[in-house]
């Protein structure tokens, strides 16, 4: 049954959104980490999307996407009253949550989004949540007031100064690490050089880092194994053993290089896509 | 010379009209054409009528051959599909996937004297000639459809062979089934795993609207152990069938295996079968082009995997494995297929790493020659390395077929459903049912990968358990 669509809010205009759908039996099941993977036409491919938020009483969950191939720019053709044609989950397992004391958390682009889901089930839990966050201008920045409703601090970098700390989140990270001793746990979610840098990051101050990859997927439920991704010398598949992993274990040059395995084909069906609105008239 | 009659002459098995190997490389059409009625009543006059037929024992769902077989030869092909129908609801799919030279026709008692009836090519035929038909009628002279006792209710997960045809038996006793499938379209392997040009898809979509026709409701993006849980169907559902099917890859455990070019079978086959990617970009889909593919692993999957890179337009072909052809496990016609399409068989080879370019893109595979040493556990000659003969193979494309182990999704999201020391699901060998009471389980996801009709057979014995619960039936 396609899922409609409650409300779109447009972040960053042609590049990224906010979704509120209707999905009763996801929200109800959706815990931080979680992920749904979506489908947008009967010719369209299988995406995964991390769920940014979920409402289980109201039956609502959350997504934010960018805009980055041909199934991306399908769901952001869709509005307020239209149906994605397939939603399925929650997938993945969900964050590990302990009270633990102070958890930071990082997030780079729409990963921002992501993590804010994790962010707000940290502090449910009773730690206490800083969010560092970043984007390459101010105009790009997204969550930030989503953050600040609920999360003891937000610290915000750019790259280019236009708000903030003028700089990366890797900075704003390393200096909180160094003023304080009782971080008890990094979680990163973003762009994999960020997640990778991330981890570098706090790695000499030997603090547990969780990273949530976003590797290709086709099922999402443990079938084909396209996700998998090398965890501390072992093969994990992000779908069902993940997507959640220890930061300093993962290898992420070869995350870099399999997310790039179908670039080629991503272009052709993109540029086809934008021929053909080109030629509606669209 | 009138007293000695000579023995009854039996005719040659009716051969099976199929596209020219060259042609057929190219394209997802069906490779078998299925038997005219002439070729069929001429085949199915071969049976002999055995007083006690053994290809039954060998069919897991007992369809009792024999005498469907008689219909044929008489012509009478819609008396021939109730009689296939009455124990198999899925004969279309059957005919063509069976392994019948390891059950019915392994049976037959005319493989003495050198050929077996074609039973399963006749219940292809008389299968496709009933849906011939059915499609060709109006909708008002179909039979009324049962109206489902709505009180008893049964839930099914997944809707692969296994499930269908537990629905199948339920719905036909008057039971309300809803099945619950994870992906976007029913059918499980029928759909994303088993190739169109082995198995058209619509012979599989016509197959499940004949279970939609009997009331049966597919409720789709439905993961079992995620979106719906047991103890959420239990407090719905009077009984529950749990056919989610066997799930995680297994792959090689040699270095190199997660270079960009190495694929499990599965995501070979999901991509091209159900993402249509042999029609990208017509479709979103996306599967890696290879000129040089090998694939690792000797079963059904395997030659599907294999032949469907032919497809995708690949110019050399490899199975590689690490025994004989004796021991391939596939079907006998798919590995003959194969070897006319142009799929080159490398045996006794056995992989030990793969090799990448600078920026880990699949080049070659470096194999291992082996020889056939003593029998292991399961009786077969176990290959043993061969010192020193270590040689490379180009490939670009490299697709593991070496079958599956338990997907963790169902069993990790309900503890109290007791494994057996495989990771599998227990299941009671009469009844399957599993360790939580009126929650059954069949097919891959007890049995570890096997085939569909033995999925199918557990599918079976579960819904007549189940029927003889809920509706006293049986």
């Amino acid at each position: 049954m396609p899922t409609p669509i409650l409300k779109k809010e447009i972040l960053i205009p042609g590049k990224t959104s906010k979704m509120l759908l209707k999905a009763p039996d996801i929200a109800c099941k959706a815990r931080p980490g979680h992920f749904v993977m979506l489908r947008m036409s009967p010719s369209g491919e299988r995406i995964p999307l991390t769920i940014a938020d979920a409402d289980a009483e109201n039956g609502e969950i959350t997504i934010v996407y960018l805009v980055l191939g041909k199934s991306t720019a399908l769901l952001e053709q869709l509005n307020e009253g239209d149906s994605i044609l397939d939603v399925c989950g929650p997938l993945g397992k969900p964050t590990n949550i302990v009270k633990q004391g102070t958890v930071i958390c990082v997030g780079g682009g729409t990963g921002i989004a992501a993590m804010h889901h994790i962010a707000k089930g940290h502090k449910k839990a009773g730690n206490r949540v800083v969010a560092i966050i970043g984007a390459r201008s101010k105009d790009l920045l997204l969550f930030e007031n989503e953050l600040k409703s609920f999360a003891d601090e937000v610290l915000v970098s750019t790259d280019d100064g236009s708000y903030g700390h003028k700089g990366l989140v890797t900075e704003l990270l390393e200096a909180r690490l160094k003023s304080d001793k009782d971080v008890k746990e990094v979680v990163a979610v973003g762009p994999v050089p960020m997640m990778d840098a991330v981890a570098k990051c706090t790695r000499p101050f030997e603090v547990p880092t969780t990273v949530s990859l976003n590797p290709i997927m086709v099922d999402g439920i443990g079938m084909c194994g396209a996700c998998r991704v090398s965890v501390g010398g072992e093969t994990r598949f992000a779908c069902v053993d993940g997507p959640e992993f220890d930061g300093h274990k993962v290898d992420f040059a070869e995350l870099r290089r399999r997310l790039g395995a179908y670039r080629k084909q991503e272009e052709v069906s993109f540029e086809k896509l934008n021929q053909e609105g080109a030629g509606n008239g669209k | 010379m009138e007293n000695k009659k000579p023995a009854k002459k039996i005719a040659e098995r009716v051969p099976m009209p199929c596209q020219p190997p060259l042609e057929r490389a190219h394209n997802f059409m069906e490779v078998a054409l299925g038997y005219t009625g002439e070729m069929a009543m001429k085949e199915a006059s071969r049976c002999l009528q055995c007083k006690k037929p053994k290809c039954v024992s060998g069919c897991p769902v007992e369809v009792p051959i024999r005498d469907f077989i008689k219909q044929v030869a008489d012509g009478n092909l819609a008396e021939a599909y109730k009689i296939i129908n009455s124990t198999n609801s899925l004969p279309a799919v059957c005919g063509r996937v069976c392994p019948q030279e390891n059950q019915c026709e392994g049976k037959c008692v005319l493989l003495a004297k050198g050929q077996p009836i074609a039973i399963g090519r006749l219940e292809r035929f008389v299968a496709d000639s009933h849906n011939a038909e059915m499609a060709a009628k109006p909708a008002t002279e179909m039979a009324a459809c049962k109206i489902p006792d709505s009180a008893k209710k049964v839930a099914c997960l997944g809707s692969g062979p296994s499930s269908l045809t537990c629905a199948g038996v339920c719905a036909a006793a008057g039971l309300k089934v809803d099945v619950f499938e994870a992906l976007h379209e029913a059918g499980g392997v029928l759909i994303y795993g088993i190739p169109a040009f082995r198995l058209p898809k619509d012979v599989v979509a016509t197959e499940i609207n004949g279970l939609r026709d009997m009331g049966v409701d597919f409720n789709l993006n439905h993961v079992g152990g995620r979106t719906v849980d047991i103890d959420d169907l239990l407090k719905k559902y009077s009984a529950v069938f749990i056919g989610v099917g066997a799930g995680l890859p297994v792959f090689l455990g040699v270095p190199g295996e997660n270079l960009v070019g190495v694929f499990s079978a599965n995501e070979y086959l999901t991509r091209v079968n159900l993402g249509r990617a042999y029609n990208f970009p017509g479709e979103d889909t996306p599967v890696y082009i290879g000129r040089n593919v090998t694939v690792f692993g000797a079963g059904n999957v395997a030659m599907d995997a294999a032949r469907t890179a032919l497809r995708m337009g690949a110019e050399n072909v490899h199975i590689v494995y690490r025994r004989t052809r004796e021991e391939m496990p596939a079907r006998r016609e798919e590995i003959e297929h194969a070897e006319e399409e142009g799929v080159k068989f490398t045996m006794l080879s056995s992989p030990v790493r793969f090799n990448g370019d600078e920026n880990l893109n699949l080049k070659s595979v470096t194999l291992q020659k082996m020889q056939l040493g003593e029998p292991d556990a399961s009786g077969r000659r176990r290959p043993v390395p061969i010192e020193g003969e270590v040689y490379d193979l180009d490939t670009d494309l490299a697709i593991v077929a070496l079958g599956t182990r338990s997907n963790p999704i169902l069993l990790d999201a309900t503890p109290n459903l007791r494994q057996n020391k495989w990771g599998y699901i227990e299941a009671d060998p009469e009844t399957g049912e599993t360790s939580i009471p009126n929650v059954f389980a069949g097919g891959d996801i007890v049995t570890g990968a096997a085939t569909v009709i033995l999925a199918m057979g557990a599918g079976r014995r579960a819904g007549q358990e189940i029927v003889r619960r809920l509706a006293g039936q049986f």
